[in-house]
């Protein structure tokens, strides 16, 4: 029996391409040898892991010797956070974060601040890009690091890093920009976005959870935040975790050949699913509808009913969709983006993320709207809020 | 796909109980959805290891993959705090004895469950509370009844559920003895078979109990006073009218030299009542007020009605006879004497193991002074 499900999810994650299964095949069988060894057997995992090095920089426009492995974007979030707040403390014991970053930078903030240092956060304006004007005034000579997501993960609106990082750049701050949700769905250059840090992930672009990747710009120095062995120039200790970094190369090449096409159908995808929905159901609001987003993503703010019953609902009838905060997903407290946004909590109370992918169909996004619209209108006519 | 009785959301805290109570729905053919609800904030200390914190919603998480079924975890800490604890910490404030379990599962458990179920389309709910309904669709609506096994009843708790709310309840243990879910639990290999009891951990709190951690939390007033004896005579101070109840003996914090019960609190003065005569304990009757009643099994107006009241959790229902006054109160007239009777508990009104309503505690009437 076929699948008939729809997944509508993957800003969470993504499946795994064959292709990049098929190249984490060997690292999982005959190349088991430790990249660190000096052996064959060492030689042969440390080729598999130094292409995958090659591919990661080609994809991000890098050198391969910019490219850290860690175990994934909220690894690579904390190195460039903590690690600049540890290289820079003396002189720079501050960090500029948005408003609207992913928990893994928020989080790394956090330490920072644990560890001493003091956290800005920058706002944002109605569509949930950084202030510029108010960033600039953050951002000063004691600042280590500022960062600003190259898209959002819960509302997929496109931030200004360039400009960001020119801010950054003038007070003699490093930039980092958390690009996870960004890589695959639209160009991922370093020189354009003007970053001395970049993070990704594998498992957000149809490659292998447990893989990621920060890129250094050469001369920026963050200390390791995970210490032992020698490995990834000093930056980041621990065997590595070879079939997963294999399948993170394969799968940033195949991201970097293919995302303008991808990043058509998306965007086709979620014009048709918006549309339906917006056809079909009063009070609801299209999130940062006119600014600059992610192709593939959709925020839907609805009135009168709660994003969690019906990422629930749906979820019943098959098709799977987040409420947006996701890294919290057992708490009722509203998405912070939509917070900072400036949206009540109530109202932010009923959002829902749908997020397409590469295997998404028009019939997909069609019969996803017209079970949310039913759905909701049940909700709607059936029961009052919840709590009230 | 719809060759089921039927979808039920099955109310899932990770502990024995419920896990079977799951486990049975799923083999008599219902489409089952289990729920967990979370009672107090995620950034809440004690809620990692606590029976509805986040380690409970693993733990049903985990049953719920057994039994291969969808599991939700719905945070309803807002709600508990707004309509279980608040209304409990104002009862101590007034040197009562709330009974939290009951609101908590009208208000709470079915009410937030029933509306849920709405949303997503589901017929029934289901809890892993030892009682039954039975007659579910007769025209006075269903009956509550008392679970098998007589020292799990928790029937107590669930009389302010109101009759549409049973019509949609199951409770799949209700005929089974805690022996043989606990069997039922080691066949089905669910790993907290063995795990102990944990009524009430709901409101277990780590430090100075349950009525102070409310006092903290809403920054409540203490109302300090003295012990007083039967001959007037003030005792010694106490620590706040809210650490005590009617018929207590244990944790007075105070030597009388002989053993003393707690047998009236006064919120005006703060004085707390203690007698060593078990004499003065006991009362012939009680004032309920709030009464609720299933179908049509309210008594007429100047009407008596002989039936068992039970006058908390862990008490014998007895006989007593039972009028309803013109102003909506119930007068209650036990046929002997009972102790403790606390007012703001619950009082649960019984005929054979049928529950036909009850109510809560205003006052007791005294057995040594004549009726007022």
């Amino acid at each position: 029996m076929s699948d008939s499900r729809i997944y509508l999810d993957h800003n969470a994650t993504t499946p795994l391409d064959p292709r990049v299964l098929e190249e984490m095949m060997p690292a999982l069988t005959g190349a088991f040898g430790n990249p660190s060894s000096i052996h064959d057997w060492g030689q042969g995992a440390s080729r598999i892991v130094e292409l995958a090095r090659e591919r990661v920089a080609q994809a991000v426009g890098a050198e391969p010797e910019e490219i850290v492995f860690t175990s994934g974007g909220t690894e690579a979030d904390n190195l460039a956070l903590v690690g600049a707040f540890l290289a820079r403390r003396d002189s720079r014991p501050k960090v500029v974060v948005s408003a609207v970053e992913h928990q893994a930078v928020l989080g790394a903030a956090a330490l920072v601040e644990e560890l001493g240092g003091t956290v800005e956060i920058a706002p944002v304006d109605k569509n949930g890009a950084v202030e510029l004007a108010s960033l600039k005034k953050i951002v000063d000579h004691r600042t280590a690091v500022v960062s600003v997501m190259a898209a959002n993960n819960d509302v997929g609106t496109l931030q200004p890093v360039r400009e960001a990082g020119a801010i950054a750049r003038e007070a003699g701050a490093w930039m980092h920009s958390d690009a996870v949700q960004r890589l695959g769905k639209l160009a991922v250059d370093v020189e354009a976005l003007g970053a001395d840090l970049v993070a990704i992930s594998g498992h957000k672009i149809y490659g292998p959870k447990g893989a990621g990747a920060l890129y250094v710009r050469r001369g920026v120095l963050p200390r390791a935040v995970a210490r032992g062995g020698h490995q990834e120039r000093e930056l980041r200790a621990g065997t590595h975790n070879t079939a997963a970094i294999a399948g993170l190369g394969k799968a940033c090449e195949m991201a970097a050949q293919r995302f303008e096409a991808d990043a058509d159908a998306l965007m086709t995808l979620r014009d048709l699913f918006e549309a339906e929905v917006l056809e079909r159901l009063e009070g609801v609001e299209v999130v940062a509808k006119d600014a600059a987003r992610l192709p593939g993503t959709s925020s839907l703010l609805m009135d009168g009913v709660e994003g969690e019953s019906v990422m629930i609902a749906l979820d019943l009838e098959g098709i799977a969709v987040s409420t947006g905060a996701a890294c919290q997903t057992n708490s009722r407290d509203p998405s912070h983006v939509l917070v900072a946004m400036g949206y009540e909590p109530h109202r932010a109370h009923g959002a829902l993320r749908v997020s397409f992918g590469r295997s998404n169909t028009p019939a997909q996004a069609t019969r996803a709207a017209e079970s949310l619209a039913r759905v909701v209108k049940k909700m709607r006519a059936t029961t009052p809020l919840r709590g009230v | 796909m719809s060759d089921h009785k039927g979808t039920v959301l099955a109310a899932m805290s990770g502990g024995v109980d419920s896990s079977v109570a799951a486990a049975l729905l799923v083999e008599r053919g219902f489409r089952v959805i289990g729920v967990t609800l979370l009672f107090r904030p995620c950034d809440d200390d004690a809620s990692v290891n606590w029976c509805c914190g986040v380690g409970a919603a693993e733990q049903a998480g985990a049953v719920a993959g057994r039994l291969g079924i969808p599991h939700y975890t719905l945070d309803c800490a807002e709600e508990f705090e707004r309509d279980v604890l608040r209304p409990a910490w104002t009862e101590y404030e007034r040197g009562r004895t709330p009974s939290p379990c009951v609101h908590c599962n009208r208000a709470v458990k079915f009410g937030f469950l029933m509306r849920f179920a709405d949303k997503v389309g589901a017929e029934f709910v289901a809890s892993g509370h030892y009682a039954r309904v039975v007659d579910r669709d007769a025209e006075d609506g269903p009956r509550l009844m008392r679970g098998l096994d007589a020292n799990k009843d928790q029937s107590y708790f669930l009389f302010s559920l109101e009759g549409q709310q049973l019509r949609r309840v199951l409770f799949p243990l209700g005929g089974l003895s805690k022996p043989e879910v606990r069997e039922l639990a080691r066949q089905h290999g669910f790993r907290n078979a063995e795990r102990k009891e944990s009524q009430d951990a709901c409101f277990s709190y780590p430090e100075g109990g349950f009525a102070e951690g409310l006092r903290v939390r809403f920054s409540g007033r203490l109302v300090e006073g003295s012990f007083v004896d039967d001959a007037g005579s003030r005792r010694g101070p106490h620590k706040g009218i809210h650490r005590y109840t009617v018929g207590q003996r244990k944790g007075l914090g105070i030597a009388f030299g002989t053993r003393a019960y707690v047998t009236d609190i006064e919120a005006a003065t703060g004085d707390i009542q203690v007698s060593a005569d078990p004499q003065r304990l006991a009362s012939k009757g009680l004032v309920a007020e709030d009464l609720s009643w299933l179908g049509t099994r309210a008594p007429q107006k100047d009407e008596s009605l002989s039936c068992r009241v039970q006058i908390r959790y862990r008490h014998r229902a007895v006989p007593a006879t039972l009028s309803v006054e013109d102003d909506g109160r119930a007068v209650v007239l036990f046929e002997q004497p009972q102790d403790a009777v606390a007012p703001g508990q619950a009082v649960v009104f019984y005929r054979e193991d049928e529950v036909l309503g009850g109510g809560w505690i205003a006052s007791s009437l005294s057995a040594a002074c004549a009726a007022e």
